[in-house]
C-alpha cells in the first residue's frame, strides 16, 4: 500500500470514527435528556377508574340484568327527564321510537340510530343519571340498559344482559354510518 | 379615484397601506375642519385624576363591556350542558383571548385541584402509566398557533333563518389560541405502543367522563396534551389542568380535563362519536368520524345586526382557517358571488389557524351583498350553501363551512341572508 492510500485512509477512517462518534454521542445524550417520570401501574389497579366498554366488549364488568329488573331503576332515576317510556321530556331526552326511513328530519334515538348496544351501557355508566353520574352499580347499569333495548323492541323483558350477551345484540342502525376515519386532511 | 376589481365598489387590496385603519366615512370627514365639526379639545377628566393602580388580573375596559361571550340558559334536565360563543365582531387578529374563548360543555365545568389530578394511559401498552400534573410539566414542550372550532359551528344556517343573527351568535363556536404542551407521542413512546393499538380512547375529568377516540397516525402526528392557552395555564373551561388538542379536528375530539388515554384496537364508539358529531344523509345512512373542520371563511365586519352610518369607504375584515393545511387564498363578494376581489392577508397564514383578510370597499348607499370564499393550501374551496345542501341536505347540522351570506340594505342595515 502506498504512502498516499495509506493516508488518504487514515483520514477515512477519521472521518467515519468522527460520524459514528457524534451519532452513538448525541444518541446517548438524547436518552440521558429525555424525562420519563410515568408511574408504572396495572391494569388491575385501574378496575374502578377505567369505564370504557368497547363494542368488542373490552371493559364490560361482571354483572347483568333484564328489562323488568331495570325499570324501578328506571322509574327512579331515568323518568323525569326521558319521560315514563323514553318519549323524552324536552331538547334531546327522546330515547325510544323513530325511524330512519321516515318522511322529514328522521328522530334519530337509541333504538333507530345507535349502532352499538356497547354505546348504551358505557354512556349511562359515565355519564348517567345527568344530575348524579356514576351513582349507578354496574348491576343496574346492565339492568338500566336492558330496559332502554326492551322499550325500544330490540330484545325482550326477560333477557338478560351481560358482557357476553350484549355483545349479540344486533342495532337496527348498525350498518347505517360510513366511517370517514382515514380521512385525516380533506 | 381608486382601482375597482369587482363589482358593487370592492377595491383592490392594493390600496389597502394608503387608508386608514378603520376608513368609515375617509373622504367625507376629510373635507370637514374638525371646528365645524364640533370637536374641541379641553384636557379630559382622566388626565386630571391618578386612576387606580395595578391589579392581580387584568380584565377588560368597562367601556368595552360589549366584549363578552354569549351563552344559551341552563336547560334543567342537562346540567352543565351548552355552550358560549366568541364575539368575532369586535375581534381582530388571530389570536382569542382566553377569557373569550368559545366553550362547549357536556356536563360543566369541573373544579380540578391539579395536585389530585390523573393522567393514566392504559390498554394496548407495554406498561401502564400514571403522571401527575407536576409530571408533566417536567417534559419538553411545544407551542403552536392553532383554531379550534366546534363541529356546530354555523349549523343552524343549512335549516335557514336567524336573520337577527351575528357573526357571534351564527359563528362563534371557533377561536383560536397559541397553545403549549407535551406532543401526546411523547407518553405514547414512554407507555410502549403495542402494534395492533390502532386507536386511542380519551377521557375527561368532567362529571360526563367524555370520551372520544382518535386514530393512532394523528395520535402520533400533530396531537398534544396541552397545558398552556397563550402562555397561561388552560382556564377551567378549556380543560384545566390538561387537556387533548387535535389541530385541526372538530373541537369536540380534544377532550378537556384530560384523565385517561387508552390504546384500542378499534374506536371505542363513544355516546359523542355515534348518536352526536355524525351527519345524516338525505339517503338516511350517516357520516361517523368526521375529523378534519372545513376550508372556511367569515366576513366580521360588516356583519350581521352592524350598521353602515354613512357612505363611504369601509375595510371588509374577517377570519379563515381550514383543519387541513393554511389559508392560500381569500376573495371577497359584494355582490352576491357574482364578481369576486382578492382579499389581502395580514399577518400570519399559519397551517391550521386563524388568518386574517381584509379588502376595501367603497359602498354607494345601494344594496349589497358581502360574502367572503377561503381556499386552503390543499386547493378545497369553500363552497355556497347551495352546493352544501345539494350534497348532504339539512337533517344533521354539524360540519358546516359553506359560505356566509351578509346582506347590507339601502339604508345600512346589515342582516344574514340567504342567496
Amino acid at each position: 500500500m502506498s504512502v498516499r492510500l495509506q493516508t488518504f485512509m487514515s483520514k477515512k477512517f477519521i472521518f467515519l470514527f468522527l460520524i459514528i462518534y457524534l451519532s452513538f454521542s448525541s444518541i446517548v445524550v438524547n436518552s440521558q435528556e429525555r424525562v420519563r417520570l410515568g408511574t408504572p401501574i396495572t391494569e388491575s389497579q385501574l378496575a374502578e377508574f377505567d369505564l370504557i366498554a368497547e363494542p368488542d366488549g373490552t371493559g364490560l364488568p361482571d354483572g347483568s340484568g333484564t328489562a323488568k329488573q331495570g325499570k324501578s331503576v328506571y322509574d327512579i332515576n331515568c323518568a323525569v327527564c326521558h319521560g315514563p317510556d323514553g318519549e323524552g321530556t324536552s331538547g334531546n331526552t327522546v330515547i325510544v321510537g323513530g325511524d330512519m326511513q321516515s318522511e322529514g328530519p328522521p328522530l334519530r334515538t337509541v333504538g333507530s340510530y345507535w349502532p352499538y348496544a356497547s354505546t348504551v351501557f358505557d354512556f349511562i355508566r359515565r355519564a348517567m343519571p345527568a344530575t348524579a353520574p356514576k351513582s349507578l352499580t354496574n348491576e343496574q347499569v346492565y339492568q338500566v340498559t336492558a330496559y332502554v333495548l326492551f322499550m325500544n323492541g330490540i330484545i325482550s323483558e326477560d333477557a338478560e344482559l351481560n358482557a357476553r350477551t350484549l355483545l349479540s345484540i344486533e342495532m337496527p342502525n348498525a350498518k347505517g354510518f360510513i366511517d370517514r376515519s382515514n380521512i385525516h386532511s380533506n | 379615484m381608486y382601482e375597482k376589481v369587482a363589482r358593487n365598489g370592492l377595491i383592490s387590496r392594493r390600496h389597502l397601506l394608503g387608508m386608514g385603519a378603520t376608513g368609515v366615512g375617509a373622504i367625507a370627514s376629510s373635507e370637514v375642519l374638525g371646528a365645524d365639526a364640533g370637536i374641541t379639545f379641553e384636557i379630559p377628566s382622566w388626565s386630571r385624576t391618578p386612576g387606580p393602580g395595578a391589579s392581580a388580573y387584568g380584565t377588560r375596559s368597562r367601556h368595552a363591556e360589549y366584549l363578552r361571550r354569549t351563552h344559551a340558559a341552563a336547560n334543567p334536565t342537562y346540567p352543565g350542558g351548552g355552550s358560549s360563543r366568541s364575539p368575532l365582531q369586535h375581534l381582530q387578529g388571530t389570536i382569542t383571548p382566553n377569557s373569550l374563548h368559545f366553550e362547549r360543555h357536556h356536563a360543566g365545568i369541573p373544579d380540578i385541584n391539579p395536585t389530585g389530578h390523573k393522567l393514566v394511559i392504559n390498554g394496548l401498552v407495554r406498561q401502564p402509566l400514571v403522571f401527575t400534573y407536576e409530571d408533566l410539566l417536567k417534559y419538553q414542550m411545544i407551542s403552536r398557533v392553532y383554531f379550534l372550532e366546534c363541529a356546530g359551528n354555523s349549523g343552524a344556517l343549512l335549516r335557514g333563518g336567524n336573520t337577527n343573527g351575528t357573526a357571534q351568535s351564527l359563528h362563534g363556536l371557533v377561536s383560536c389560541a397559541e397553545w403549549t404542551g407535551v406532543p401526546l407521542s411523547t407518553i405514547l413512546d414512554e407507555a410502549g405502543i403495542l402494534s395492533d393499538a390502532k386507536w386511542v380512547a380519551a377521557v375527561g375529568a368532567d362529571a360526563a367522563s367524555m370520551g372520544r377516540s382518535v386514530p393512532i397516525d394523528k395520535a402520533l402526528d400533530d396531537v398534544m396534551i396541552a397545558l398552556y392557552q397563550n402562555g397561561e395555564p388552560i382556564m377551567p373551561g378549556q380543560g384545566y389542568p390538561m387537556r387533548l388538542f387535535c389541530p385541526g379536528w372538530e373541537g369536540n375530539i380534544s377532550v378537556k380535563w384530560l384523565t385517561q388515554i387508552k390504546l384500542t384496537r378499534g374506536p371505542a364508539q363513544f355516546r359523542d362519536e355515534t348518536s352526536k358529531y355524525t351527519d345524516t344523509l338525505p339517503n338516511r345512512s350517516s357520516f361517523q368520524f368526521s375529523f378534519p373542520m372545513g376550508s372556511k371563511s367569515l366576513i366580521t365586519s360588516p356583519s350581521g345586526q352592524m350598521s353602515l352610518e354613512r357612505t363611504g369607504i369601509y375595510q371588509i375584515t374577517g377570519i379563515a382557517w381550514s383543519g387541513s393545511g393554511s389559508i392560500r387564498r381569500v376573495e371577497v363578494s359584494a355582490d352576491g358571488g357574482q364578481t369576486w376581489a382578492d382579499a389581502a392577508i395580514q399577518g400570519l397564514q399559519l397551517g391550521k389557524a386563524l388568518t386574517r383578510f381584509s379588502v376595501p370597499w367603497e359602498w354607494n348607499g345601494s344594496s349589497a351583498i358581502l360574502q367572503s370564499r377561503a381556499t386552503d393550501s390543499r386547493g378545497n374551496v369553500q363552497p355556497t350553501r347551495e352546493a352544501t345542501l345539494v350534497e348532504r341536505g339539512n337533517i344533521s347540522f354539524y360540519h358546516n363551512h359553506c359560505i356566509q351570506s351578509w346582506g347590507v340594505s339601502n339604508v345600512g342595515e346589515v342582516t344574514n341572508v340567504y342567496v
